[in-house]
């Protein structure tokens, strides 16, 4: 059976059948889902196919939900130009940190990006950016309303325009490690050294892996301000950067799909959680990203793939393999 | 205006000396397991907890701390004979991913506890300041006790069989193995004595900064920068930068960045020590064969 045909039309079915049936409420918790879904996905490029443990990926995802949230009050530029610029500023921010972050091996990343989601809401704070940031108050946005006239509320019209963009987000990121630069972060990722005498320019592969991975959940945290209509800086203190590691184990951390199923883990998780205390969800989290990594440590992804291929034993050579390479196990 | 300056690089000192002992735990750790303890922030903040309950229920300042320290003394070890000794050999991931994991499940356990509510912790030293008005008796007397755990952990580790028994274990396992040392009992040891110097740390930084379960999330990254700025190999080392941090956090608090820019100085110290001489001013450089 090939499932190239069979995806699209999932997609497709997972836009219409939400936006057809629920309620308001629970298509802005989709939306989320999503969002998560690509801030995850950016995290895992670096972390999953390249080996850069990241635990400061909150603060790429703040820097996008403000560059959004300044250019629609500030400039009043409609929502959707406002996700070229963020890429590209989130971009930009991603290679500079990828520069430090050459010299620093597994431990010390963690470390240092550790202390960057640490700082983050500090510095949105700072009072002579102010002006921009509206400092520990933030900034309020409006929600977009359907173009063109279309029958749709505006939680309906946000789900669509938020799928459709992490669709062509997913589909350059599926490209992305498939191809020529994927299979030279991966060789980068197993073992740097053969790495770089196969030819790998070590240096430009890590820091444009940077670039990709912030640039991906900088436009996660411009989707998610114009969803939540709202940022401040303590919406962005240092557990964000925690869920999203969080999420990305659980999804499996080389698993493109896992992304998905790692995001409505951390989206819905709490809800459940929360009826048994205020302080149960990040309980359950630790407990849960501690028996990740115990009993599975290729997360639920890369778990449901193991089955899928022990059921379709026959299914083709080339891209499968690389797919159970990329997702069977962890970088060292 | 020297008076100033000379005020906030005594203040600086008091602070530095928690710092110090935050960065000497997390050197205690790395230098057996190699593993930076994420969690242990988290792990100082649930045992200064431990001890306001202590003394809440009656008993004098001193003896709940010990108890404090005793128990978490207790739970380190049993963190790193159920949790960590599966993970020697895991891969970095593996481990960055269970010390998150346990930071998350610690905190949400202060919280769960003791509610998120800003509590005041009590100071044993009296309230007056001190030397000429450079110091408050807090000050003074917090430095003092860092002063006694630092030096008492050096005799310990220098002077004592047990001292050199961990020394052992943590420069060569397989060696020490075989001349008889318990190596994975010594690892747990570590493991002990850092979440006891940690609570210690706790109860001696909750006056200052008042206790909320994210009290230690900014005094860990201090730490960090500390370790790191002395070499995250070298236990003095670690001890000199978690002093010099303070100073300079405090320094460059009051004259240059403002108190708003206080944790973004930390990450600077961090990433500059990285790249400029990633080893640390006392650290040893590693090679490793190809």
């Amino acid at each position: 059976m090939r499932i190239s045909w069979l995806v699209p039309i999932l997609v497709l079915l997972a836009v219409i059948v939400p936006v057809a049936m629920f309620t308001d409420y629970h298509l802005f918790q989709l939306t989320m889902v999503v969002v998560y879904a690509i801030a995850i996905l950016g995290l895992s490029l670096l972390t999953g196919f390249n080996g850069q443990i990241s635990l400061g990926h909150g603060a790429f995802y703040a820097i996008g939900a403000y560059t959004t949230a300044i250019l629609m009050t500030t400039w009043n530029m409609p929502y959707w130009l406002t996700l070229p610029v963020s890429a590209v500023v989130c971009a930009v921010f991603g290679f500079l940190i990828g520069l430090p972050a050459l010299r620093l091996g597994g431990l010390y990343l963690a470390l240092t990006t550790f202390a960057l989601a640490v700082a983050i809401p500090q510095i949105l704070k700072y009072k002579a950016i102010d002006n921009w940031t509206g400092g520990v108050q933030g900034l309020v946005i409006d929600k977009p309303d359907a173009p063109f006239g279309l029958p749709l509320s505006p939680d309906q019209w946000l789900y669509i325009f938020t799928a459709f963009v992490a669709s062509i987000l997913y589909i350059i990121a599926w490209n992305v490690v498939r191809g020529r630069v994927g299979r030279a972060m991966m060789a980068i990722r197993d073992h740097s050294m053969a790495a770089e005498a196969m030819g790998i320019n070590l240096p430009i592969v890590k820091t444009s892996a940077f670039a990709i991975s912030a640039l991906y959940t900088g436009l996660a945290g411009s989707l998610g301000a114009i969803a939540v209509q709202f940022v401040a800086p303590d919406s962005f203190q240092v557990f964000v950067s925690v869920f999203l590691f969080v999420g990305l184990v659980v999804g499996g951390v080389s698993s493109i799909g896992g992304t998905l199923i790692g995001a409505a883990f951390i989206e819905f998780i709490p809800n459940f959680a929360d009826k048994l205390s205020k302080a149960a969800p990040s309980a359950v989290y630790g407990v849960i990203l501690i028996a990740v990594m115990f009993l599975m440590p290729m997360g639920a992804g890369g778990f449901l793939y193991a089955m899928w291929r022990k059921m379709m034993p026959a299914r083709g050579a080339g891209p499968a393999r690389a797919e159970a390479k990329a997702a069977g196990r962890l970088p060292s | 205006m020297f008076a100033g300056v000379l005020h906030q690089i005594m203040s600086g000192i008091a602070t530095g000396g928690i710092y110090a002992s935050v960065a000497l735990a997390l050197v205690m750790i790395y230098q057996a397991t190699h593993h930076v303890n994420f969690a242990q922030g988290e792990m100082a903040t649930f045992s200064t907890y431990i001890t306001l309950t202590f003394i809440n229920a009656g008993f004098p300042y001193w003896i709940a701390l010990g108890i404090a320290v005793v128990l978490s003394f207790i739970v380190g070890v049993a963190i790193e004979r159920v949790l960590m000794r599966p993970l020697a050999n895991a891969p970095v991931l593996a481990s960055v991913g269970v010390f998150i994991g346990l930071l998350l499940i610690v905190n949400s356990l202060s919280g769960w506890f003791f509610d998120y509510t800003i509590k005041q912790f009590p100071t044993p030293f009296p309230d007056h300041p001190m030397l000429g008005g450079y110091l408050s008796g807090h000050e003074l007397g917090s430095t003092a006790v860092t002063l006694i755990v630092l030096i008492s952990v050096y005799l310990f580790f220098r002077h004592t069989r047990l001292g050199l028994a961990m020394r052992a274990a943590a420069f060569n396992p397989v060696s020490s193995r075989l001349v008889g040392v318990r190596v994975g009992w010594m690892l747990a040891l570590g493991w002990g004595l850092a979440a006891a110097i940690g609570a210690i740390a706790g109860a001696m930084v909750a006056p200052v900064v008042f206790l909320d379960p994210n009290m230690m999330a900014g005094i860990l990254l201090y730490a960090f920068a500390g370790a790191l700025l002395g070499g995250i190999d070298n236990p003095l080392g670690a001890v000199i930068g978690g002093f010099m941090v303070g100073v300079i956090e405090n320094l460059g608090g009051a004259y240059l960045v403002g108190t708003e820019l206080k944790l973004t100085l930390a990450l600077v110290i961090i990433v500059t020590v990285l790249t400029i001489k990633p080893t640390g001013l006392m650290g040893r450089k590693v090679f490793s064969r190809v």
